[in-house]
């Protein structure tokens, strides 16, 4: 499951990822991070049984984080269905079935944006993005 | 031969017993009944097509004020609209961008705002003359408001079109969508199996006159479109039909990032099957079209082809290219086509919709030619300074500042032992490194990703490239990355002094 960690800006040059991934023995997959000097921003993949150990881990170190249950938001009222996402997405989020109708696959998706800019409608907004 | 008229295809809508199938469908029935057997069978084939077509805009009359005004401009939520007609005539173009928010809304929005019962902001402004006394308007109209809305679209339904990808090692933003990287995708247009003009390719049917399914309202074909090339079968088609009667299903505004807005045109045309040659054209399928890709990294209107492609290779989601499997993406919607062609099927099937006959073929043979350019074209060799001073990135940071106070040059290219291009060192990097007093190498203070030029690139195109990078000057190099000269954005300032 995708998780999104907020790190406030007091913490942000502290190594919580780390010390948590080596507190609890579970693995991240970091797929997105951005940092500046009011905050840092992490998404990342973590195994569903593991999520409550790496919650706690990470808020006793002063982190906040979120469940991305739908990382990306598809409007069907502006979508028409060409297909210009299909081929910029990294990990395949998208896709178009045998009657030429948009399939979009929620867990695949790491934020990272590119489709959001190809879409000539508008229809795609990224969630929890401040 | 079997042969069939225009009349006893009407007389059967009416009577209701026609037979009409989509471009799909005819595929499969010229397939299994050949095409003399088709002609007996179908007397209707329809098309469908939905995509981004730019040429495209809507002619508006507004109604007279009190005291009436000779419009000279005129702007609907803030995009400008040509009004160099009559009074209150106005053509709101697809593409013409917001004077206020830019990209984010154009002219396509307006249109699409107004069908959907939204009113916009009308501001006019007019020099005033004794019969059109006024000299500022401002109201709020809606499409009920203006006497006539009528869509008129010069360049629409492209018979097929180029597929677009990226050799570079950019993502570029283009009217073919985002491109990435060393061929990291191909977008393409068009309905391929649904496309009209690629379901009548000798244009028997349509031409001038010709009744279509526009935005989801009855319209007409006024003739070839602008850019018309039928010899490479790029045929465009100009269509008119009254916005005030369209549905947003099929017309929607778009952006495309970087390029601006764009129109997407729901467009559906009947090709009434009078004998074995049109049963037989209009069966065509995707892997009978093919186009190029075309490398849109090129800053040309002469873009290498890399490969040919047919539709049905577009559709499969990928294509192979320089040796990868490269994903495809589609910027028209297959699905709303099927739509548009189903729904045509189903008017005349009903008797709402009668096919008509061009009263003027469409020209065949013809080419589009490139601009005529008078004024002369300069090139980077015609401008850039050859006399250009470069330093070793072994040299001190004391001997690069040394160099630029002695030679005036900004910009000093770094090189390496053997000569070519590593790096570039300016006068700011210089004061940089001497207030943290570093005094290093100028290999520790270089930029080492130079933006670089070729003396045989056009000044434009190099122009851009500076304004993009957000840099000051270009080392122009060789084959061999050997710095031959500098072109610097004062160079072609002074350019454009000696022309005005």
């Amino acid at each position: 499951m995708k998780i999104k960690i907020n790190i406030s800006s007091e913490t942000v040059t502290k190594p919580i990822i780390a010390e948590s991934i080596l507190e609890t023995g579970v693995l991240l997959n970091v797929s997105q991070a951005h940092f500046d000097r009011s905050h840092g921003e992490v998404v990342a993949d973590v195994l569903e049984e593991h999520y409550e150990k790496m919650y706690n881990a990470l808020t006793s170190r002063g982190a906040r984080v979120t469940k991305l249950d739908a990382p990306i938001e598809w409007n069907r009222e502006e979508c028409v269905e060409c297909s210009a996402c299909v081929s910029v997405c990294p990990t395949r989020v998208f896709s178009l079935d045998e009657d030429y109708s948009l399939m979009v696959d929620q867990a695949k998706c790491i934020q990272c944006g590119t489709c959001v800019e190809m879409c000539p409608h508008r229809a795609l907004t990224l969630l929890n993005n401040k | 031969m079997v042969k069939k008229t225009i009349h006893e295809i009407n007389a059967k809508i009416r009577d209701g017993s026609v037979s009409v199938v989509t471009a799909e469908e005819m595929v499969d029935i010229v397939g299994e009944l050949g095409s003399e057997g088709a002609v007996r069978e179908v007397d209707v084939v329809t098309t469908g097509t939905f995509g981004a077509m730019c040429s495209s805009g809507v002619w508006f009359n507004l109604g007279h004020s009190e005291p009436p005004i000779k419009m000279q401009k005129v702007w609907m939520n803030d995009v400008e609209a040509y009004t160099g007609v009559a009074a209150v005539d106005a053509y709101m173009g697809a593409t013409q961008l917001s004077e206020s928010l830019g990209m984010d809304y154009g002219g396509a929005h307006v249109i699409e705002d107004l069908l959907r019962g939204k009113s916009v902001n009308v501001h006019a402004i007019s020099h005033g003359t004794d019969c059109y006394p006024r000299k500022v308007l401002d109201t709020s109209l809606a499409l009920e408001d203006m006497n006539q809305a009528i869509m008129i679209n010069p360049r629409n339904a492209y018979q097929k079109y180029n597929a677009a990808t990226n050799s570079s090692k950019q993502t570029i933003h283009t009217y073919m969508g985002s491109l990435l990287p060393r061929f990291g995708n191909i977008t393409y247009s068009g309905a391929g199996v649904l496309s009209p003009l690629s379901n009548d390719p000798e244009y028997r049917t349509i031409g001038t006159g010709t009744r279509i399914f526009l935005g989801g309202a009855q319209g007409y074909v006024v003739g070839q479109g602008t850019q018309h090339s039928s010899a490479g079968s790029f045929g465009t088609l100009m269509v008119q039909g009254d916005l005030k009667k369209m549905n947003p299903e099929f017309i929607r505004a778009a952006n495309f990032t970087g390029y601006g807005t764009s129109l997407y045109v729901g467009m559906g045309i009947p090709i009434p099957v009078l004998d074995e040659r049109i049963a037989q054209a209009a069966a065509v399928r995707d892997a009978d079209i093919t186009t190029n890709i075309l490398d849109y990294s090129i800053p040309s209107r002469d873009r290498p082809a890399l490969r040919q492609v047919t539709y049905e290779e577009l559709r499969s989601g990928h294509v192979e290219l320089e040796g990868r499997d490269v994903a495809t993406s589609s910027l028209s919607s297959f699905k709303r086509a099927r739509l548009i062609a189903a729904e045509l099927k189903d008017w005349i099937v009903k008797g709402d919709f009668f096919v008509s006959m061009p009263v003027e073929r469409l020209p065949e043979n013809t080419t589009s030619h490139p601009m005529k350019e008078t004024e002369g074209v300069s090139f980077v060799s015609d401008i850039m300074s050859v006399s250009v001073v470069t330093i070793d990135k072994d040299a001190s940071v004391y001997k690069a500042a040394k160099i630029i106070m002695e030679t005036a040059f900004n910009h000093l290219p770094v090189v390496s032992k053997d000569n070519s291009l590593v790096g570039i060192v300016t006068a700011w990097d210089i004061s940089k490194a001497v207030s943290q007093d570093k005094f290093d190498l100028v290999e520790d203070i270089m930029t080492r990703k130079v933006v670089t030029a070729k003396a045989d690139e056009q000044v434009a195109v190099v122009a851009r490239r500076l304004d993009v990078n957000g840099v000051s000057a270009l080392p122009v190099v060789n084959g061999e990355n050997n710095v031959v000269g500098i072109v610097t954005s004062d160079d072609i300032s002074k350019l454009f002094a000696r022309r005005h």
